[in-house]
């Protein structure tokens, strides 16, 4: 569709005006989100059942080996897990199949034709979505901590990391999920690949057991994959121990998967909407 | 008044012809019932790598109640989840006034006019998985423990549908539940495995705050040989206590339900 290809977003490149879209896009999906308060405690109680069933699960594992399982013990586990729970509200990005229905209805066409790149608006829209989730899980995360005291080895430091290290996370698997929902530039369903992600993520991002006891070549893997950066990391810069070389070594790995995946997304890009033609719309 | 029987009958062809077009779903719905396992069995066998008990269930056990789990979400998936997600739909839209409006009791109407035929390949990884762990237990399977078996099977269907039903009932209240799915996805990994390896606390909170949980379990026991009288009375009337509550809520917010307006 070279109509649509001439149409294609070009970014403004003006700072100002992407903050300025930031903000707003944030304000909106905060207060959007917020609104929904009974659905808000309802749905983070309800969340926190799966990080509870492993946490409870592992204790016990724990507690029959004689008190600890490759070097954690219940308490290092209930640090693990509560910091799983506050990674895994954060880290909520929507997913691939939101691109896919948008390509396939034709709305891409809409979206294209605004001014800036619609990535900037998913990640500003999630950014604003976890922010307002993650202020409903503080006073669970309190409660969490003081019913299963966890063991945490942190400084000031790395509560700064820590922070730093979630919005990475957030934005890397806002874009990872990005990349595979704008396949369907080229299939109509993105299913088999989503699927597919989907498996690997969950076995290489420390969302099952903390990657430590997954086995050897689990971990290698999970260090070449991106998806370790995108849940794992930042439990692992909250609940320490980490030097201060771990923690610069893991936020430039971080960084360099952002880089690396936002660029691969523009190319991917590029050549998907030029081959882009809508069904209808 | 046609026989409730009949329309259920009616719905479930309908249901089943309109999907068995798309022959690749099937393919791509066993993909995805094969990754929900992974998951589970990844745990599993994690797990047994470092202890060989886990408060009494030992790897044949837990992998049998593992295939349990995976039925009973089967089920919840094909017959359960969309026919909810129908439900609060409808509420929220106004066109549950199109179901109020049909000689037919809406509450049956509801449950059965929309499934996902697919997702019952669920039950059959699940009924594999039981089938291999069951072939390593000790004691033998006979017609009435398999009886027994498929009653608590059922009795978990019943529970799971009155539990989601109050849930979607609350849509007469607050009428917009965004992302329903979501909770669908996160009560069920709360049930994954039976309640009677956890403390007692969780175990009361998973039989009668989120009751999927002794519902799975159950089964679990009965496949295993650890069911005993005091588990089946408890489900008797978690199903029981479950069925009337969701039934009472039901009818309060059909009363309470103004319709769209005209």
């Amino acid at each position: 569709m070279a109509e649509a290809a001439s149409l294609v977003a070009r970014p403004v490149g003006n700072v100002r005006s992407l903050l300025a879209l930031y903000r707003a896009q944030m304000r909106i999906a905060i207060v959007g989100t917020l609104q929904y308060r009974v659905y808000n405690v309802v749905e983070l109680v309800l969340m926190l059942s799966e990080p509870l069933v492993y946490l409870m699960v592992w204790r016990i594992v724990a507690e029959e080996q004689g008190g600890e399982v490759d070097g954690f013990t219940p308490a290092r586990f209930a640090a693990y897990y509560i910091a799983w729970s506050m990674v895994r509200t954060f880290t909520q990005s929507g997913s691939p199949h939101n691109w896919e229905r948008q390509i396939r209805d034709g709305r891409m066409s809409a979206v294209l034709m605004r001014p800036m790149h619609p990535i900037h608006q998913d990640v500003a829209h999630w950014l604003g979505f976890v922010i307002a989730r993650v202020l409903t899980w503080l006073p669970a995360g309190a409660v969490l901590c003081l019913a299963f005291r966890p063991q945490l080895d942190t400084g000031p430091v790395q509560v700064v990391a820590f922070v730093w290290a979630m919005v990475g996370a957030l934005v890397l698997r806002t874009i990872i999920n990005d990349v595979v929902g704008i396949a369907a530039f080229w299939v109509t369903s993105i299913a088999a690949i989503g699927s597919l992600m989907q498996v690997v993520e969950l076995l290489t991002s420390g969302r099952l057991v903390p990657l430590d006891l997954m086995p050897g070549w689990v971990q290698s893997v999970s260090l070449v994959l991106p998806f370790r950066w995108a849940f794992y990391f930042p439990i692992e810069v909250l609940i320490g121990p980490m030097s201060g070389a771990e923690l610069a070594a893991g936020l430039a790995a971080q960084g360099g998967w952002v880089v690396a995946m936002a660029v691969f997304f523009r190319v991917v890009w590029r050549r998907g909407v030029r081959r882009y033609g809508a069904v209808g719309g | 008044m046609p026989n409730g029987l009949t329309v259920a009958a009616v719905h479930l062809r309908v249901s089943a012809l309109n999907e068995f077009q798309y022959r690749s779903n099937f393919f791509l719905q066993v993909l995805q019932s094969l990754i929900q396992v992974v998951s589970g069995l990844v745990v599993v066998a994690l797990v047994y790598d470092k202890t060989s008990q886990l408060n009494g269930w030992d790897r044949s056990e837990l992998l049998a109640a593992v295939g349990v789990f995976t039925i009973v979400g089967g089920l919840v998936r094909a017959f359960i989840e969309p026919s909810i997600l129908q439900l609060m739909d409808d509420v929220q839209e106004g066109t549950f006034d199109f179901v109020l409006t049909r000689p037919v009791d809406p509450l049956l109407l509801v449950s059965v006019r929309r499934l996902n035929v697919w997702q019952l390949a669920d039950v059959v990884v699940g009924a594999i998985i039981v089938v291999v762990a069951a072939a390593d237990l000790p004691a033998s399977f006979g017609p009435a423990a398999a009886a027994v078996f498929v009653a608590l099977l059922g009795s978990a269907a019943l529970i799971a549908h009155s539990m989601w039903l109050a849930v979607a009932c609350c849509a007469f209240w607050v009428v917009r539940l965004p992302y329903m799915q979501n909770l669908f996805h996160y009560v069920g990994r709360s049930a994954q495995y039976p309640i009677s390896i956890y403390p007692a606390w969780l175990r009361i909170g998973l039989t009668v705050v989120v009751p999927l949980g002794i519902a799975v379990t159950a089964p679990s026991e009965a496949v295993t040989s650890r069911l005993d009288a005091t588990t089946v009375a408890v489900v008797a009337a978690v199903t029981i206590g479950t069925v009337v509550l969701s039934r009472a809520l039901w009818r309060r917010g059909l009363r309470r339900y103004s319709g769209a307006s005209s």
